[in-house]
């Protein structure tokens, strides 16, 4: 479904991402993991077709993004960090406007976006002002509006960032959901997250991949290397930006990777063996 | 062409979302109100030698009006889209970046069609009262809002290639009340400098707003203006769409 090679950009001569090469197969749920100001949001923004790559080349259902870039938005739901919203615009207005710049027919407008409405839990604020609603529901919103004309793949930026406890189970729920049906690119910085959603984990640092695997295979790795070993010094930076302890105990390989990764159960953030 | 539909329509709409809409149309019409009034209590003193319409069109009160409606009109078109980050779902939807540009100015034209579309009513208010026309003949009328419609687009286009520029919308008003400004004064250089050649007056003469809107207002219609007018506005809407994908290879 993406295919990415060599790809690299450069702001103001400053390497963003470096030679990234990774593949996402089609019904994929696919991680991105990394730090904050690794590279996640430039490669989403690149592949969503916002903005270009400085060389290297990227596609989506086998349509280049720079060349067929009209091709490839059309199969793609995008969710940027942060989710800006027009917030003068009622939600189902917004979702409508959207539908219809999306192109999903005149006839099914309403039924689609019914149906994500539904499907994000937004039916109960729909006539409100998207400027008056809580980070919680704009950012449902903004996954509604991704989801609208039935993409085949959907690019998630920090999909549970500045969300409660209780909204980032949902939104995961939600997405575990989804990955049925789509496949799914969505990046984090928070290694729980990959753990319960994603079939597969790329881990970024610096502009780089550093490892793409499966959750199980990294953290067997995880396990095997040193201490001292970039993976564990990154997965600690990881913890603290994170700032979070996860209730996870009854998986024992969770429990082991919490130890490795010192997540304490209150989040100390410390590489403790 | 349905997308551009739906964007021209959202455009169109959120001028009307935001107090903004309101405030330039109340502005407008007590300042034109105000211009309208005077004429006619100035022409009630003496015999003048020009019609009520003619008179409207050409005061000073009209053109200061004129002059500050476009960077109110046009300056939140793409900074404050820029600003909100709206422009990230925006572009990465399966649409053109002329398709994005042509809807933001002709949702602004739209309003700007909008806010004159009360000034016709005068005419007609003054015919209905007074039982004279207010204007020589039916093309002066016709002439006068060509105009409009004309330098309008221009200074709109103006206006939108200040705002794809920054994503501060107090600078692209700025930006574009200067070049507005500039371009207004360009056509009155003839009457300041008095050591310029015959040519030169001339030449400056063909950009004056004020001459064009002198002689459309009484009903002449002249191609040279309509054609500067138009190819400037394609000049204008070809840079700010340059601009607009310039945001590509800047960062």
């Amino acid at each position: 479904m993406i295919k990415v090679e060599n790809l690299t950009k450069r702001y103001a001569g400053q390497a963003a991402i470096r030679d990234l090469n990774f593949e996402v197969g089609k019904g994929e749920v696919m991680g991105f993991l990394g730090p904050n100001g690794a590279g996640k949001t430039t490669t989403m923004r690149i592949l969503a077709g916002f903005m270009p790559a400085t060389s290297g080349r990227a596609s989506i259902a086998g349509f280049d993004i720079f060349e067929q870039s009209l091709q490839a938005r059309t199969r793609l739901g995008y969710m940027p960090e942060n989710v800006p919203l027009y917030s003068d615009m009622r939600v189902t207005e917004y979702l409508e406007y959207r539908a219809a710049l999306k192109g999903v027919p005149h006839r099914r407008i309403a039924e689609r976006v019914g149906d994500v409405k539904e499907l994000c839990g937004v039916k109960d604020v729909e006539r409100k002002i998207i400027g008056a609603l809580s980070k919680g529901y704009r950012q449902r919103v903004g996954l509604a509006d991704a989801l609208l004309h039935e993409p085949d793949l959907l690019i998630l930026d920090e999909p549970t960032i500045g969300l409660d406890p209780n909204q980032i189970r949902q939104v995961r729920e939600l997405i575990k959901n989804l990955g049925r049906q789509h496949t799914i690119l969505l990046s984090t910085h928070i290694l729980p997250e990959v753990e319960m959603t994603c079939s597969r984990v790329i881990i970024i640092h610096k502009g780089r991949i550093e490892a793409c695997d499966t959750p199980e295979n990294l953290l067997g790795q995880i396990r095997k290397s040193s201490r001292k070993s970039r993976l564990c010094a990154m997965s600690r930076r990881m913890s603290m930006g994170s700032g979070m302890s996860f209730p996870c105990a009854s998986n024992p390989a969770l429990t082991c990777v919490r130890k490795f990764f010192g997540w304490q159960q209150h989040g100390t953030g410390r590489c403790a063996n | 062409m349905r997308k551009f539909y739906t964007l021209l329509s959202r455009e169109v709409r959120s001028y009307f979302y935001s107090p903004i809409a309101y405030i330039v149309l109340v502005f407008f019409l007590l300042v034109s109100g105000v211009d309208f009034y005077f004429q006619i209590s100035f022409m009630n003193q003496r015999p003048v030698p020009y019609s009520v319409q003619e008179a409207f069109f050409n005061s000073v009160f009209f053109w200061f009006a004129f002059v500050l409606i476009f960077p109110l009109i046009t300056m939140r078109l793409f900074a404050e889209e820029f600003k909100l980050g709206t422009i990230e779902p925006l572009m990465t939807a399966p649409v053109r970046d002329w398709q994005v540009v042509l809807s933001k100015f002709f949702g602004a034209l739209v309003f700007y069609i909008i806010l004159w579309v009360p000034t016709a009513f005068y005419f007609a208010i003054f015919q209905y009262t007074t039982g004279r026309p207010a204007a020589g003949s039916i093309g002066a009328y016709w002439g006068s809002y060509l105009m409009l419609l004309l330098v309008g687009m221009f200074y709109l286009s103006v206006g939108c290639f200040a705002s794809v520029l920054t994503k501060n919308q107090i600078i692209a008003a700025i930006i574009s009340f200067c070049a507005i400004t500039l371009l207004f004064f360009l056509g009155l250089v003839q009457f300041i400098l008095l050591d310029v050649s015959s040519a030169t007056r001339d030449l400056l003469g063909y950009f004056s707003a004020l001459e064009h809107m002198g002689t459309f207002s009484r009903g002449v219609i002249d191609t040279r203006p309509i054609v500067l007018y138009l190819s400037m506005t394609v000049v204008m809407l070809t840079l700010t769409h340059q601009a607009f994908q310039s945001r590509k290879w800047r960062l």
